[in-house]
């Protein structure tokens, strides 16, 4: 008796040390559908976690698993997560909603942060970046700079934020040349390089010269590169190492204000949920420098619209818009609502082809 | 929809592009097979692969160094694999999971350096007169000579398995490694010899990703391949030609998909992205009616006490 009374208050002692250090340090863990040196997406969430690292220094401990896949086994991984103390997790791909949100109910104690979903709960807030914004300046690029007037565009998956970028970039690429026309694959994945070179290849074969891609490595840029004369932007990171042709523009996505701001919440205990959606003006959204490659004037057309945004004068998608069926979407002037882009699985008028469903 | 946009010429040449990482990563395999062991770590060696062959030739500017270099790497990797079965006797699918993370990890470890560098190109070979036949010209006979290198294993792999002794013995070791062994064959060198070059196939497919079909270097780039590497060498019943059928189709198939969306044709793209699978499974499963089935052996341990 005396020898497990022994242990069960060694084993107490145990437990209080390492809860007492657990309170010491701010766990934040983060769940990447890629690899963090994809050189896209997950590469700029990545950037986000180490500058949490650096601004709390000793204050914080931050974990990763990359390459997770979308579906039952990222629950596994969040539940990992959530069982070795973080505090705060950040879930990085539209395919983690339903698995975070079903893990957060198992942890009412444990933050949840989910990029780009809708899903929210007492513990999870989402986020995500008016990407949208970045492919209206895209857009402009792309139509005033097509010789061949097709522009190819690599889907990652039918989802509204996908969605959006096509309709966002074809509204502005056809304002400012009535021939262009979109092709677009969906390439049903977000990382496979070897398919989003293929895809990019195909795209160039059937005469496209610019290539917009929402997946999330540079493969489609060294596909351009290969095939000379076509140009492409960067996704989500600057890929600026193709700069400045094919690259002549990117989206850079800048996660690292908001996800000290979270940390900080935690620590301070204000975490509450949010719906955090910014674009160019918050910074969230920043457009890469226009290279070279691009005649001066639509380049300063570009800034010019950029600028808009930022100040809050333009909405990308701003009336009279119509649906692809044709029916009115937006009157004269006025500018589509958050909920309806939320959730937005229309092609606007023009475009072709039917969102696989 | 316009299906006049799709030139059939550069359709046929991409998709024999497409086909090529994962037809020399089934051959290698094949081998393998053939000889008894099961090496799940394809993937590993083929990422492997990649990072050396691309490392080797940025450095010295030739492809066809970065090539045997990536040879030699995946060949190096499957060494691992071999410490692993054949001397510690350890469980072969494990030791297989096990050298695909263990490749994934070490291939981004050397990588660090190489994301965004540009390769030196190999260029495609263009044989002379034959090469400027119209439409078979292009599509035949103006491609990098890895190509050609992955369908002349193929035949060679066929020619020795069925016709050499060489073929008949790692056949016999494969399908019973205790009579083999009672034959005096020495069971676990032919198997390391197997497995070796099972490796430097792999390592060459990868290579082809990184150096040809990409070409760039990115973590992970190989995504996938080296699984339906392994599952095309079941499906083709460990018969080389059918590998490079079941290559082909599924290369042709991933492009011509891709090729519809972009023109596009009315089909649900949902079918469209599943039909490589389908095909392919379907072709290979009627294909394998006969009675050909796995090595006996396959996967089990050998050592000479028993």
């Amino acid at each position: 008796m005396k020898f497990t009374s022994l242990l069960a208050s060694a084993a107490m002692a145990l437990g209080l040390a390492t809860s007492a250090m657990a309170e010491d340090k701010t766990k934040v863990g983060f769940v990447y559908v890629g690899p963090v040196g994809d050189g896209g997406w997950t590469y700029e969430h990545d950037k986000g976690r180490l500058a949490v690292e650096e601004h709390f220094g000793d204050k914080v401990e931050t974990v990763f698993v990359e390459s997770v896949p979308e579906g039952p086994d990222a629950e596994r991984v969040m539940t990992q997560m959530a069982l070795e103390g973080a505090d705060l997790i950040f879930t990085t791909s539209f395919g983690y909603m339903d698995p975070t949100i079903n893990v957060a109910k198992k942890f009412p104690n444990v933050k949840f942060e989910h990029a780009t979903g809708y899903k929210t709960a007492d513990n999870v807030s989402v986020y995500s970046a008016r990407f949208y914004e970045g492919r209206a300046v895209q857009g402009h690029i792309a139509g005033k700079m097509t010789e061949s007037n097709i522009v190819g565009y690599i889907g990652s998956y039918p989802i509204p934020e996908v969605i959006r970028g096509i309709n966002s970039a074809y509204i502005h690429a056809k304002k400012v040349n009535p021939d262009v026309e979109f092709k677009i694959i969906w390439a049903y994945t977000w990382f496979d390089p070897a398919k989003e070179a293929d895809a990019a290849s195909v795209l160039i074969e059937q005469g496209a010269d610019v290539i917009l891609q929402h997946t999330d490595s540079t493969a489609p840029q060294a596909a351009a590169q290969e095939a000379g004369n076509v140009i492409t932007f960067g996704q989500a990171s600057d890929m600026s190492e193709y700069a400045p042709k094919p690259r002549v523009s990117s989206i850079i996505d800048n996660w690292a204000p908001y996800y000290i701001a979270r940390t900080q919440a935690v620590m301070d205990g204000s975490w509450e949920t949010v719906n955090t959606w910014d674009g160019i003006k918050e910074g969230m959204v920043e457009i890469g420098e226009i290279s070279d490659a691009v005649p001066a004037e639509v380049k300063e057309e570009a800034l010019a619209m950029k600028a808009a945004m930022a100040a809050g004068e333009y909405h990308p998608f701003t009336g009279p818009l119509k649906k692809q069926d044709g029916s009115d979407w937006l009157a004269e002037g006025e500018t589509a609502d958050d909920g309806t882009l939320a959730g937005m699985n229309f092609y606007v008028e023009g475009l072709e082809g039917d969102i696989p469903q | 929809m316009d299906l006049g946009e799709i030139n059939p010429v550069l359709l046929i040449a991409s998709l024999m592009v497409a086909a090529t990482p994962l037809l020399l990563a089934a051959i290698g395999e094949l081998v393998v097979e053939k000889a008894g062991v099961l090496n799940l770590g394809v993937e590993g060696m083929m990422i492997v692969g990649a990072i050396s062959g691309f490392a080797i030739s940025v450095e010295t500017g030739s492809p066809w160094l970065g090539f045997i270099a990536a040879a030699i790497g995946g060949a190096v990797l499957s060494l691992l694999f071999v410490l692993l079965t054949q001397f510690a006797l350890a469980n072969q699918v494990a030791s297989g999971l096990a050298l695909t993370l263990f490749g994934l990890g070490f291939s981004a470890l050397l990588g660090q350096g190489y994301v965004g560098v540009k390769p030196p190109s190999m260029g495609d070979i263009h044989i002379p007169l034959i090469s400027d036949i119209p439409v078979i010209g292009p599509i035949l006979f103006q491609h990098d000579p890895i190509l050609y290198v992955g369908i002349a294993l193929t035949a060679a792999v066929w020619v020795v398995l069925k016709y050499t002794r060489v073929g008949l013995i790692l056949r016999a070791v494969g399908e019973n490694h205790d009579a083999a062994h009672a034959l005096g064959y020495k069971v676990i060198k032919i198997r390391i010899l197997a497995i070796l070059f099972g490796g430097a196939c792999a390592g060459l497919g990868g290579a082809y990703i990184s150096l040809i079909r990409v070409p760039q270097w990115t973590e992970g780039m190989t995504a996938g391949v080296g699984w339906i590497a392994l599952a095309l060498v079941v499906f083709a019943s460990w018969k080389p030609w059918r590998a490079l059928l079941g290559a082909y189709l599924f290369g042709g198939i991933t492009v011509l998909q891709l090729n519809l969306q972009a023109a596009g044709v009315a089909i649900p793209v949902e079918y469209l992205a599943m039909s490589p699978y389908i095909i392919t499974i379907l072709v290979l499963v009627i294909l394998s009616a006969d009675k050909s089935s796995a090595p006996a052996s396959l996967g089990r341990i050998f050592h000479a006490s028993h």
